[in-house]
């Protein structure tokens, strides 16, 4: 006699359809969400939506400068809604283009991070042995200093520039995903399909990026987009300590960094937007990263 | 025991001299300390005595050898710009910058680890999803930004705004109490006031994180049968929460502190630098940007030196409060 | 005059999937000194039915209105928290199944047995301490001073299981639940708690409610036996009617399965099938599907009764 069931009610859904409708159940979520895309937006768009162009140096008026929120410019063309810095420039259009810096900054960092990090932890977890032990030491080393201090004497070293800030924030994160990947990849190694792949003679590499690194692709998103908040801040924090971008490229930081010195004057403005903007974006972001890794937990996927 | 700490220390000494090479390194090739130091007018012969006199005119190898000599000897050289030891300014800097950590771990403490069990005994209550997001925001807000607005709301805005609301102090130690010999502010009324902006904001991250981690260790916990049989013997909530609950807790709330205290120190260079508060942190991005290399070099050595330690007490702590892994590392 | 009664006991667990009825009306009598064996598969509510008893339900499971659990004469189910408390590990004690995660990690022996005894009698600890070492004595732990001194990790198995049964012993008890106190432990280690336990019950009269899912550790321990399937009792009676002359086509399967001297050689039986979610219980008899003999009058659920005296089955099949 066999077992009568009722069938269970099954709703035909995909992971990914399940991981939608999973992350949408939590309202939090799909705020922070909101509020990436709006970054993602406003520094996207920011030529466009943008009233002035703040790196236009001749195009400001310095009789414009320190204007609070709110206040029409001298030549009656433009309202400078949330007030001007003190070289005249329009905070919001600065702003929309300080959030395309920074933004920029976070996700090349964290993608150049994250390439190099996975390549490094699944050889050390496929290599196994000394590859292993060696990789894993120099993760450990890297992971024993605080990421702050680290960028902060890289910087001191390789001087001010996009491209330099963009080294210092992958140096000091490609550790977080080599260990992760090379974690995730040691609990996939031991699992059959990789057994079963290994039988089939499949070259090493095959095995690694085609069958264990999409298995451990969840956890790595995770730690991205955790990774990806905290470069965003690192580059502010790096900036604001003048070590940064250059003046000539301003980010949020950077612009905070600028309205530091008008703050005990009663200008708040020319620090309290950018960091507000720059709050909206890594808010949003851990938000939604927060509710992502409830999501992706590998345990919740069927 | 006593191999693995001998292990451990060799490790430490093998990143402290590879770390020495690199920022010595780098920061010769860099700049020249000389033309930051003297007058751009000033003669070639005074240059050369200046290079001399810093032994700027030897080969780097060499230069690198006097240096690792004279750390050796605890001697750094002395500071280009202030002419003194640098190990004695850091030295001198250094219990400003422990003050103000210690602070923050504490103010981070006395309020995560309360919220944070409160949120794990009661997840589904509307404070602990309050709590929950409040922390979220806590580890978002760009910590040097949420220093300047407190400048702004608690030494400008409410004191102008409001009659009589007390302006805090934004900037300094305030008055300090020799304590043999080392400086301290929290003795003194006005030097309390002076640490409170500077410590809340550098205890707000860490405030978050002990929040997190103090509610899932808690969910951890509290379904384990031993709390199921600690109420099966007819304890009081009160013991099984504040004993057998907590004292687990603490386990990785005291590792974590105790690693994360590290990052305080390093994070404490954004906070000094708002607040002016004078430790080293503030020290280090003076000369960071003054390329006072002494400074920097001492600095990078004794801060390695310090997060070695500390990775080391935090291990030895953590077999003190976990009786499993006491007895395991007796054995080895 | 028992020392235990439960009348309609019926413990729900209201998840987001919907309700679990994990126990649903259940019955049954402890005598003082009486062992009673209360048999079923995991899912078949036997250890909710204990925990049920202490008052140690955690939500989203509670008792349902009109379930009734009396001891000595006082209604459990109506009782204050703090009077539950207070009858917890004093006068109805519990043993864990899994001795390696009873005790607390991180708390030596002594402040584990202390607090117990601290929890329920104003007592210096000197004398709280006093009483723990007799504790550790009585159930057979050598050296129990030193053994005081030690946290939970120095301790073997058995030894654990022998600490928490010590526990269980401070106030001498009138009942003691064991949720399959022996199922973690080595045969040998089991043999030696199972006698020991035996042999303490006796000499105190206390009651004791022994959850098991193994049939051949309560036939030798238990005076009576209670079936669970499903959240509910399927059959009860004295050990000896039960496992000679089961009613019950489970309780027939489940002693058809245990291997045993006449088995040998021969396939052994078992039950087909698996337990059926509590969420989505048939309507009737909830064994129907995996039953050899079920007929179409199993659609309803068939009523305990008593098929020959002091053994009740509930089964339309069942005959006297």
């Amino acid at each position: 006699m066999t077992v009568a069931l009722e069938p269970v009610a099954a709703k035909p859904q995909t992971p990914f359809q399940r991981i939608v409708s999973d992350f949408c159940e939590n309202r939090l979520a799909v705020f922070g969400l909101v509020l990436v895309v709006l970054s993602i937006f406003v520094a996207a768009a920011a030529p466009l939506i943008s009233t002035q162009n703040p790196f236009d140096i001749a195009g400001l008026d310095l009789l414009d400068a320190k204007s609070p929120p709110g206040t029409m410019s001298s030549d009656g063309k433009i309202t400078y809604w949330l007030g001007t810095d003190g070289q005249a420039r329009d905070m919001m259009s600065a702003i929309f283009y300080g959030m395309r810096i920074s933004l920029f900054v976070g996700f090349v960092s964290v993608l150049a991070a994250l390439a190099i990090g996975v390549v490094v932890g699944l050889v050390a977890a496929y290599a196994g042995g000394r590859t292993d032990a060696f990789l894993m030491r120099i993760v450990d080393i890297m992971l024993s200093f605080p990421a702050i201090l680290v960028a902060l004497i890289l910087l001191s070293v390789l001087g001010k520039g996009i491209d330099k800030v963009l080294i210092a924030l992958i140096l000091v994160q490609w550790a977080y995903f080599a260990r992760a990947a090379r974690g995730a990849a040691l609990v996939e190694r031991n699992k059959e399909y990789v057994e079963a792949a290994t039988c089939l003679a499949l070259p090493p590499w095959r095995i690694v990026f085609r069958h264990m690194l999409p298995n451990c692709m969840p956890s790595l998103i995770v730690i991205a987009t955790i990774t990806l908040a905290r470069a965003i801040a690192l580059e502010a924090t790096l900036s604001f300590l003048g070590v940064g971008v250059p003046v000539t490229q301003p980010s949020l930081g950077m612009l905070i960094s600028n309205g530091f010195e008008f703050l005990l004057s009663g200008s708040y403005w020319i620090s309290f937007f950018p960091g507000v903007a720059l709050a909206i974006a890594i808010i949003g972001i851990n938000l939604a990263g927060d509710h992502l890794r409830d999501v992706l937990n590998p345990r919740n996927l069927r | 025991m006593i191999v693995y700490i001998i292990r451990r220390l060799m490790q430490a000494a093998l990143v402290m001299v590879v770390m020495s090479v690199l920022v010595f390194a780098g920061i010769y090739l860099i700049g020249d300390p000389v033309l930051m130091m003297i007058s751009p007018d000033a003669s070639e012969l005074e240059r050369e005595a200046v290079r001399k006199a810093l032994h700027l005119d030897l080969p780097m190898w060499q230069q690198y050898l006097l240096f690792v000599n004279d750390a050796l000897h605890g001697n750094f050289g002395k500071s280009f710009l202030a002419g003194q030891p640098a190990m004695g300014l850091i030295f001198e800097r250094f219990p400003a910058t422990l003050e103000l950590a210690f602070a923050s771990l504490v103010l981070s403490l006395a309020i995560g680890l309360p919220l944070g069990v409160y949120a794990g005994l009661r997840p589904h209550t509307a404070g602990s999803k309050t709590i929950m997001t409040g922390s979220i925001l806590g580890f978002s807000l760009p910590n040097f930004w949420v220093g300047l607005m407190l400048i702004m709301v608690f030494a400008v805005l409410l004191p102008d705004l409001v009659p009589g609301w007390p302006r805090l102090p934004a900037s300094g130690r305030g008055a300090t109490v020799d304590v043999l010999g080392v400086k301290l502010s929290f003795l003194t009324g006005d030097g309390l006031l002076h640490l409170l902006l500077p410590a809340v904001t550098l205890s707000l991250y860490k405030g978050a994180l002990i929040v997190r981690l103090a509610r899932a260790t808690a969910r951890e916990v509290l379904p384990m049968d031993y709390v199921k049989f600690a109420r099966a013997k007819g304890l009081s909530e009160r013991r099984i929460v504040g004993v057998h609950v907590l004292k687990n807790i603490m386990i990785p709330i005291a590792t974590v502190s105790g690693l994360e205290f590290g990052q305080t120190v390093a994070f404490a260079v954004v906070t000094e630098t708002i607040f002016s508060w004078p430790g080293v942190g503030k020290l280090l991005i003076d000369s960071i940007l003054l390329l006072d290399r002494p400074v920097v070099v001492a600095y990078l050595v004794i801060i390695v030196f310090f997060f070695v330690a500390l990775n080391l007490v935090v291990d030895l702590l953590y077999s003190v409060l976990d009786p499993r892994v006491r007895l395991e590392s007796r054995a080895t | 005059m028992t020392t235990l009664s439960v009348r309609n006991l019926r413990t729900h667990f209201f998840t987001k999937e919907g309700v679990a009825k994990a126990v649903d009306g259940v019955d049954f009598d402890v005598a003082p000194g009486e062992i009673l064996g209360l048999v079923g598969e995991s899912g078949s509510g036997k250890t909710v039915t204990g925990f049920s008893i202490l008052g140690l339900i955690d939500p989203p499971g509670r008792i349902v209105e009109g379930s009734s659990i009396r001891f000595n004469g006082e209604e459990l189910t109506a009782a204050r928290p703090e009077r539950l408390r207070a009858i917890r590990g004093s006068e109805i004690a519990m043993i864990f199944q899994d001795p390696m995660m009873t005790l607390n990690p991180v708390l030596r022996v002594d402040t584990q047995m202390i607090e117990t005894v601290q929890a329920h009698l104003k007592v210096s600890e000197a004398d709280a301490r006093d009483r723990a070492r007799k504790a550790l004595v009585q159930v057979g732990i050598p050296s129990p001073d030193e053994r005081l001194r030690a946290y939970p990790h120095q301790f073997s198995g058995g030894m654990r299981q022998r600490v928490a049964i010590a526990i269980a012993l401070l106030h001498k008890p009138k009942l003691i639940v064991a949720d399959e106190p022996t199922t973690a432990l080595d045969v040998t280690i089991q043999g030696q708690i199972l006698f020991e336990v035996q042999r303490l019950c006796r000499e105190s009269g206390t009651a004791m409610i022994w959850v098991t899912h193994d049939l051949a550790v309560v036939a030798g321990l238990a005076d009576r036996i209670a079936v669970m399937y499903a959240g509910r009792i399927v059959e009860t009676g004295r050990t000896a009617d039960v496992i000679e002359r089961p009613m019950h086509p489970y309780t027939k399967g489940l002693i058809g399965s245990v291997p045993s001297q006449n088995t040998r050689g021969h396939k052994l039986a078992q039950i087909p099938g698996m337990t059926p979610s509590l969420l989505r219980l048939p309507r009737g008899c909830a064994f129907k599907a995996r039953c050899p003999i079920a007929i179409d009058q199993c659609n309803e659920m068939p009523a305990l009764e008593e098929h020959r005296p002091g053994h009740w089955a509930r089964c339309w099949r069942a005959t006297g």
